[in-house]
């Protein structure tokens, strides 16, 4: 530690010396200002947390730190000198390691090659792989993260990549870590385990700067949090003294209602959709849905409740039908569909969120306007005779993207610009605006923000008021509980148990854990 | 009977030298396409090494001199494609097939011009049978593993240092990765326009091999359009061994069987035409069989740009 400034050894942890500085840093992307001289101070053995609304800037000021971007201006400094980063390798050099809200790995490849890819071991001409799985089993082993080294990263967990992601950038020495929304995706066991990981990692003396959308996790683990809207810094605060109340209202700039607000379910409603002994495989071949039964009423949200990886994802395909269903049926409005596909249960009235918004919710290289029209572009008024009418889809798409608050609501925007949380308003702008009769909603909030996640919210409640019948998929207890009428419990392939939304932590924990109560109807 | 155990000794033999110039193609097409890049283009690179081979060892008189033309014929159209698909990012596909024409007319022009006629050239020099003493007198496999010519002991070798370069070997893991998530190597420091182009190069250095075989091993002269598709067959094989040097030695090994027999099959019983149809057909079901269940490298075929 410098013994510079001795002035005050008063304050242990604040006092601590500066490792980062990032000033005035700027950052336009054409007529956006994603970063607005911004400028945040990252202390050693400390966790700095960034909070903004989606779109606010956090990701393009790491991706600057760690060489991706170049910014307009602005400077950066690490241990009190100013240094530039070009690339990455600059970064890496510099004690600097990220690890990004899509993992960079290689499937085919163990933890352990991914690992040490770029900077090998090596015994005589050969790699020494014996070495590289030692190394790698003393990290995991000093900062308790359990993975192992000869496993296939295709085979890991999704907590399991993000420890490789972690587990690279300390191999590669980092001194300072970034986390750009690492808890996203993962349960709430995996996020207890990775904050554990982290305390480890500080009290190492490296120093981490966090973001993550989540209120609490914040309050719970950072030191200091630093607040950015459109681009700027609001605030810097120290987490000691803030509530869960001011972030949301610095960060949105007004009050936010963390809690949703519902009529009672009226009750009554014919079934519009329902699922009768499902039963589905996974990718693997395995039996991921094993027999479920399910209805869901008009003007009612049902909530899945479940651990991640017990048939949520495979469940809400079959219904939506991008996954051919092994055995059983599903009913849309009492009409067999089974046998139809996406398209055609689309134009039955049924709306599909799926849960990886990258990969199947939109096409990244088409723009907002095509993603838009992506399931009715063979539909009036975008086309006719076999022509299709782009300015119906621009016009259509302007209005969905205002009226979704999707920033840039710009229709000729490329879907793959957009910040994460943006990109997810922009799917459910497409799948809740052509009035459909059914919605399957997985993971509706992943990686939004809290404004936007009230939003979200707002949306879901409204469409049941006018009758739609919802299904809800979610890995947050929290936003099951809140929403949902009723709650089915999903534990391997199988549903377990229903409850209300007055169900304790406990009752659910258990059921999620498999040891349930007899199923009586 | 024993006319059969007579015969399985050449047919041993004429395998081995058919399936010789389809595993240098199939391993240089794998370092490539280990990188990312599609090499539709071995066809092409064969004959122009084949041709080369040959206009060296006549200007030369020696086989070795002939042997580098080749070789360095085969690098630089290898480096050309190189230049298009990833600093140009051109498609890789007709990248390709550029070559494939280039090779096709190039060759035939050239014929003209310096041996004065189409069709076939003067014999030249070429690569000798060279038996080793003990192991071609094991009866049956001796002779026809052990009786070839030096670039077959070559090819030898080149399976199990391909395979161990590509699994045991820093720069092995680097193109692997590099084909399957350029993204991943290119945070890890490592640079995926250097590796791609070491792939490339890789695979025209190795199908000049086999071009070079073609005119001067298997034959002592180059004649126009001599690859007859060789360069495609290779692709597969590499397919049908799921870009696994072993894998891809195999396939070619059966590929080159399947020739041996349209060659060596008594030519009354069964029209000619149908045999020569053999080693195709056998690619066609192998691609069919083998396509949908083979796991090319995810990043194949397409360019990387950085953001
Ligand atoms: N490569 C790019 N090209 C064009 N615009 C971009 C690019 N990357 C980011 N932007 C824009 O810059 C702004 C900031 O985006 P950024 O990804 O930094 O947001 P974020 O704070 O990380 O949001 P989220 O919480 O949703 O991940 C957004 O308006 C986004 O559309
Ligand atoms: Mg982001």
């Amino acid at each position: 530690m410098s013994e510079r400034e001795t002035g005050g050894e008063t304050a242990g942890v604040a006092e601590a010396p500066v490792v980062l500085e990032m000033r005035g840093v700027t950052k336009t992307f054409g007529p956006v200002r994603a970063n607005d001289d911004i400028s945040i101070t990252l202390h050693r053995g400390e966790i700095l947390g960034l909070l903004g609304e989606n779109g606010a800037g956090k990701s393009t000021l790491m991706k600057i730190l760690y060489g991706l971007y170049s910014p307009d201006s602005g400077s950066v400094f690490v241990d009190g000198e100013e240094v530039r980063i070009r690339d990455p390798k600059d970064a890496v050099s510099l004690g600097i390691g990220m690890v990004h809200q899509h993992f960079t790995l290689i499937p085919p490849l163990t933890v352990a090659e991914n690992i040490v890819l770029g900077a090998e071991p090596r015994k005589g001409a050969s790699l020494d792989m014996e070495k590289a799985i030692k190394s790698t089993e003393e990290l995991c082993e000093r900062y308790g993260l359990r993975v192992n080294p000869r496993s296939r990263v295709a085979d890991l967990s999704v907590g399991e990549q993000q420890r490789v992601e972690i587990l690279k950038t300390l191999y590669r020495e980092a001194r300072i870590l970034i986390l750009d929304e690492p808890t996203a995706v993962l349960t709430p066991q995996e996020t207890e385990d990775l904050f554990s990981v982290l305390d480890e990692l500080v009290s190492d003396g490296l120093s981490i700067i966090l973001i993550t959308h989540k209120l609490g996790e914040l309050l719970g683990v950072s030191d200091e949090i630093t607040i950015i809207r459109d681009g700027k810094v609001v605030d810097t605060v120290k987490t000691a003294g803030t509530s869960e109340g001011d972030l949301a209202r610095l960060m949105v700039g007004r009050e936010v209602l963390l809690r949703v607000e519902k009529e009672p379910a009226k009750g009554g409603g014919e079934v519009r959709l329902a699922a009768e002994n499902l039963v589905v495989r996974s990718n693997t071949g395995a039996v991921a849905a094993g027999g479920v039964d399910l209805a869901v009423c008009a003007g009612e949200i049902l909530g899945i409740a479940g651990v991640d990886g017990n048939g949520q994802m495979e469940l809400a395909e079959a219904l939506a039908g991008v996954r051919p269903a092994e055995s059983g049926a599903v009913y849309i409005d009492g009409r067999d569909v089974t046998r139809l596909g996406a398209d055609a249960r689309q134009e039955l009235g049924l709306a599909y969120v799926p849960e990886d918004r990258g990969t199947k919710g939109l096409v990244q290289d088409f723009t907002l306007s095509e993603n838009n029209a992506l399931k009715t572009y063979d539909e009036p008024p975008f086309s006719k005779w076999g022509w299709i009418f782009p300015k119906a889809m621009r016009r259509s798409a302007a209005e969905n993207l205002r009226a979704y608050d999707v920033r840039p609501a710009n229709p000729d925007a490329r879907a793959g610009s957009l910040s994460g949380g943006n990109q997810q308003k922009a799917i459910l702008a497409r799948e809740l605006s052509g009035d459909p009769g059914v919605i399957i909603a997985a993971q509706p909030t992943r990686g939004v923000d809290v404004g936007a996640i009230e939003f979200i919210h707002r949306q879901l409640i409204k469409q049941r008021a006018e009758g739609k019948a919802i299904l809800l998929i979610s890995l947050e207890l929290e936003e099951v509980r809140s929403l949902s009428d009723r709650i089915l419990v999903l534990y391997a392939g199988k549903i377990v148990g229903e409850v209300g939304p007055d169900a304790t932590d406990e009752q659910l924990g258990l059921l999620m854990a498999g040891r349930g109560m007899e199923k009586s109807a | 009977m024993e006319d059969f155990l007579g015969s399985l000794g050449p047919l041993l033999a004429s395998t081995i030298r058919f399936a010789t110039p389809l595993v240098f193609a199939a391993l240089g097409g794998l370092f490539s396409e280990r990188s990312g890049v599609v090499n539709i283009g071995l066809e092409g690179l064969m004959l122009i090494s084949a041709f080369t081979g040959v206009v060296g060892a006549w200007y030369s008189g020696n086989a070795f001199v002939g042997l580098g033309f080749g070789l360095a014929a085969g690098l630089i159209f290898a480096l050309i494609h190189a230049l298009m698909c990833i600093t140009f990012e051109a498609d890789q596909i007709i990248s390709g097939t550029a070559i494939i024409l280039l090779a096709l007319g190039g060759t035939g022009f050239l014929m003209v011009e310096i041996f004065g006629s189409g069709g076939t050239s003067p014999r030249v020099p070429g690569f000798k049978e060279i038996p080793i003493p003990l192991l071609s007198d094991i009866p049956l496999f001796g002779p026809a593993l052990f009786s070839q010519s030096l670039l077959v002991y070559l090819m030898y070798a080149l399976i199990p240092i391909t395979w161990f370069v590509v699994y045991r070997t820093p720069f092995g893991l680097r193109l692997r990765a590099t084909g399957e998530v350029p993204e991943a190597v290119d945070t890890a420091g490592v640079s995926v326009t250097r590796m791609r182009y070491f792939g490339v190069a890789l695979s025209g250095i190795l199908a000049a091999f086999g071009g070079v075989y073609l005119s001067m091993g298997l034959l002592s002269a180059f004649s126009e359009g001599m690859t007859g598709g060789r360069g495609f067959i290779a692709l597969a094989a590499l397919i049908f061994g799921r870009w696994n040097p072993i894998g891809a030695a195999g396939a070619a090994l059966l590929f080159g069987f399947a020739q041996a027999v349209t060659v060596r099959a008594p030519q009354d019983v069964v029209p000619n035409e149908f045999l020569q149809m053999i080693p195709y057909v056998l690619t066609i079901v192998a691609l069919v069989a083998f396509a949908g269940r083979a796991v090319a490298p995810a990043a194949i075929g397409k360019p990387y740009r950085k953001e």
